[in-house]
């Protein structure tokens, strides 16, 4: 069945040359799990506009890669 | 998959976390099993710590008895002191243990603890300035003492064998394994019902509770059977508009900081959080004189520095950033603020399953604790210390009952249901269901209460289980999403229905009935508890309140009733 593809602007960021590839830190500790790691590059991306800007994948990465925004709707 | 434990406690947050660690104290060469929707390394409510303990009742600072009391007035008189008592009487307990275990609270200059006053009367507050670190000091003591942790696990119904609890049923949130364990005695600390209403911002996780907890332990709790209270007694909040957090007049408020409306004047003497409090905030931004405000840009530099070292680093951390992007700084700006999104949480009000001075829910074997257990006002304290106390009585409990069995033919029927959206990936998605769903929430459940708005809202969550069965899930993850709605849907249902029975109003805005606008005692001075028959309907059940153990003086019983503050200007200048 073809899918409608949207766009999102996504509150989490990852700088992915700072991503350590394989670490998953950010990928475990997120309460909504709405991160993800590609299985191509293995660095981590936010897979889902799931978010309720807690902070603890920006604040536990150990290289210091993620960014959270304020998601755009309350912003 | 199937697992077995002597004790299972679902929802690694606070209340579970210690109620796991207490019950494998008890029981070193006993599987205690912690089973978590997320990881418990940053799952729940207390995520990125909290900045204090609302609900402290300290030697020295305040009786048990008078804090007893206050959460009577502060619910207007629903309560049962035995449980308040009980947790009153437990509390400082858990606050010397969480010290031992490496828990920073304030100190005064003589190693005190540094309770402040927020409360209309008492004094119970005591900060945490450094309390990122909850999560971490929890997870560092489940580990040492050896509780089994099972992660990305979602349980979505209650075993039972002949009318006890039996265990659970789940499934792996990433894998999509159904889960079936087997439990002598369980304990539920699922939080809150946290997406029952929709933020304003109209963002499905931008909630004040934190969005993992949909109402799943009340569902399980009521398919189990067990009785639930005063469900139309909602939780709404006085919050940061849009980012929908707490301002937060706990922290700012014994450093000097208040709320005020458009004017500036302050219109409420006291800034704790109750159905009083919030209806006067409700009329104040509905007054001409709104919006309503946390003011601190009245205060010294280092003053600010503090509070935002405090706000911008525990609990809600990102307020600062909210902050920064829209312009404004507690500096220069006062803070605007809205009334939450309803949801039902007895750790804010007092709607949860109903549960006893131990724990113990109707169910045999089956214990709650947290924000989704009935204990009004209950907090972050009460959730630990609940958590504790329904530990103890599940051990015993245990030791005392047999292996319970497991009925093949509820495992099956409940296999059937959960897998069902990954056999139709087309289906609806989860989001816009929900949305739908927590639209008509906001359009017919949002006080003031209409009767004849809540019963087209009650068709619309009849009609919406149609949709839930047609709910499609192209991965495991997007289960969870799906069979969270099955819980938020279940919430607005019994939401719906027990704001329509209860033909009163009480706990100002939380339960304000347009056309029962005062409360009547002689027929509603009551819990209002209702259970699921054998037939699926719902029953209601009114359960007196028992009697005081700490009675209420004539005066003092309408305190909660007199917050505003009639002549701002008169009043400010007399404090
Ligand atoms: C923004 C905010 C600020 C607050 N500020 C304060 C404060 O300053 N002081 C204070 O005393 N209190 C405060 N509170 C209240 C306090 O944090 C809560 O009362 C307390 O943390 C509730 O604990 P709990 O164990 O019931 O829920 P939680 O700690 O949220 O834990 C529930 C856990 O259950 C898990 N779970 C849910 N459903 C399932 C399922 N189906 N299967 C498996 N796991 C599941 C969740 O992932 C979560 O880990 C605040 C709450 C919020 C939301
Ligand atoms: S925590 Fe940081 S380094 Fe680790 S996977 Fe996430 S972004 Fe990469
Ligand atoms: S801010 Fe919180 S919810 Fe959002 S991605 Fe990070 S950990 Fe997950």
């Amino acid at each position: 069945m073809p899918q409608a593809i949207q766009h999102f602007d996504l509150p989490v960021v990852v700088d992915q040359d700072k991503c350590i590839e394989g670490c998953r830190v950010c990928v475990e500790v997120c309460p909504l799990d709405a991160l993800a790691i590609n299985p191509d590059t293995r660095k981590a991306y936010m897979a889902r506009d799931e978010c309720w800007y807690c902070t603890p994948c920006q604040v536990d990465c150990p290289a210091n890669a993620v960014t959270v925004k304020i998601p755009y709707l309350l912003r | 998959m199937e697992l077995h434990a002597e004790i299972l406690v679902i929802g690694g947050g606070s209340a579970g976390s210690v109620a796991a660690i207490k019950a494998k104290e008890a029981m070193p060469d006993r599987t205690i099993m912690l089973l978590e929707k997320a990881n418990i390394r940053r799952s729940g409510a207390i995520t990125m710590g909290m900045d204090g303990l609302n609900n402290a009742v300290m030697p020295g600072h305040a009786e048990p008895e008078d804090y007893v009391k206050e959460i009577t007035l502060a619910n207007d008189g629903i309560v049962n002191q035995r449980a308040l008592l009980r947790y009153a009487q437990s509390s400082a307990e858990m606050v010397s243990e969480l010290d031992s275990w490496g828990v920073k609270f304030q100190k005064t200059s003589t190693g005190e603890f540094d309770m402040k006053k927020v409360h209309h009367n008492g004094r119970y507050v005591l900060p945490m300035p450094e309390g990122y670190d909850l999560k971490k000091i929890l997870c560092r003591k489940i580990r040492r003492v050896g509780v089994r942790v099972e992660n990305r696990i979602m349980a979505t119904r209650l075993l039972l064998d002949s009318g006890r609890v039996a265990g659970a049923m789940g499934f792996n949130t990433r894998t999509g394994e159904f889960v079936v364990i087997r439990a002598k005695a369980v304990i539920l600390s699922c939080g809150a019902c946290g997406r029952l209403g929709l933020p304003a911002s109209g963002y499905l996780y931008g909630t004040y509770e934190m969005p993992t907890n949909a109402g799943d332990g009340y569902s399980m709790a009521f398919h189990a059977g067990a009785e639930l209270t005063n469900l139309e007694c909602f939780q709404i909040n006085p919050l940061i508009k849009d980012y929908n957090g707490p301002a937060c007049a706990y922290v700012a408020g014994p450093f000097g900081g208040h709320t005020v409306n458009a004017q500036g004047h302050r219109f409420i003497q006291c800034d704790y959080w109750s159905g009083q409090m919030m209806m006067e905030f409700y009329r104040e931004l509905n007054s001409g004189k709104g919006p309503v405000y946390l003011k601190m840009n009245h205060l010294a530099d280092e003053t600010i520095s503090e509070i935002e070292r405090i706000m911008h680093t525990t609990e809600r951390p990102s307020r600062g950033q909210f902050h920064a992007g829209r312009g404004k700084s507690y500096r220069t700006d006062m803070v605007e603020m809205h009334i939450s999104e309803i949801g039902l949480c007895s750790g804010h009000s007092a709607s949860g399953v109903w549960t006893n001075e131990n724990g113990e829910t109707t169910v045999p074997g089956l214990y709650a604790a947290g924000d989704m257990a009935s204990i009004p006002h209950n907090y972050l304290l009460g959730a630990f210390t609940f958590g504790k106390i329904c530990a103890q009585h599940a051990v015993e409990y245990a030791k005392r009952v047999s292996e319970p069995m497991v009925d093949p033919a509820q495992v099956e029927s409940e296999r059937d249901r959960v897998l069902r959206p990954l056999s139709q990936p087309g289906g609806f998605p989860h989001h816009q269901v929900e949305y739908k769903l927590r639209r008509m929430v906001n359009d017919y459940l949002q006080p003031p209460k209409l009767t004849t708005r809540m019963e087209i809202g009650l068709e619309h969550f009849i009609r919406a289980k149609a949709d839930l069965n047609d709910m499609g899930a192209r991965d495991p993850h997007e289960l969870m999403r799906a069979m969270e709605v099955h819980f938020i849907r279940d919430c607005a249902e019994m939401a719906a229905r027990a704001s329509l029975n209860r033909t009163e109003s009480r706990w100002g805005l939380y339960h304000f009935r347009v056309e029962y606008p005062v409360s009547d005692n002689t027929n509603w001075f009551v819990h209002q508890n209702l259970r699921r028959k054998a037939d699926g309907t719902i029953e209601f059940i009114k359960r007196p309140v028992a009697p005081y153990v700490v009675p209420l003086e004539k005066g003092e019983r309408d305190s909660y009733g007199r917050l505003r503050i009639e002549a701002p200007a008169a009043v400010a200048e007399a404090v």
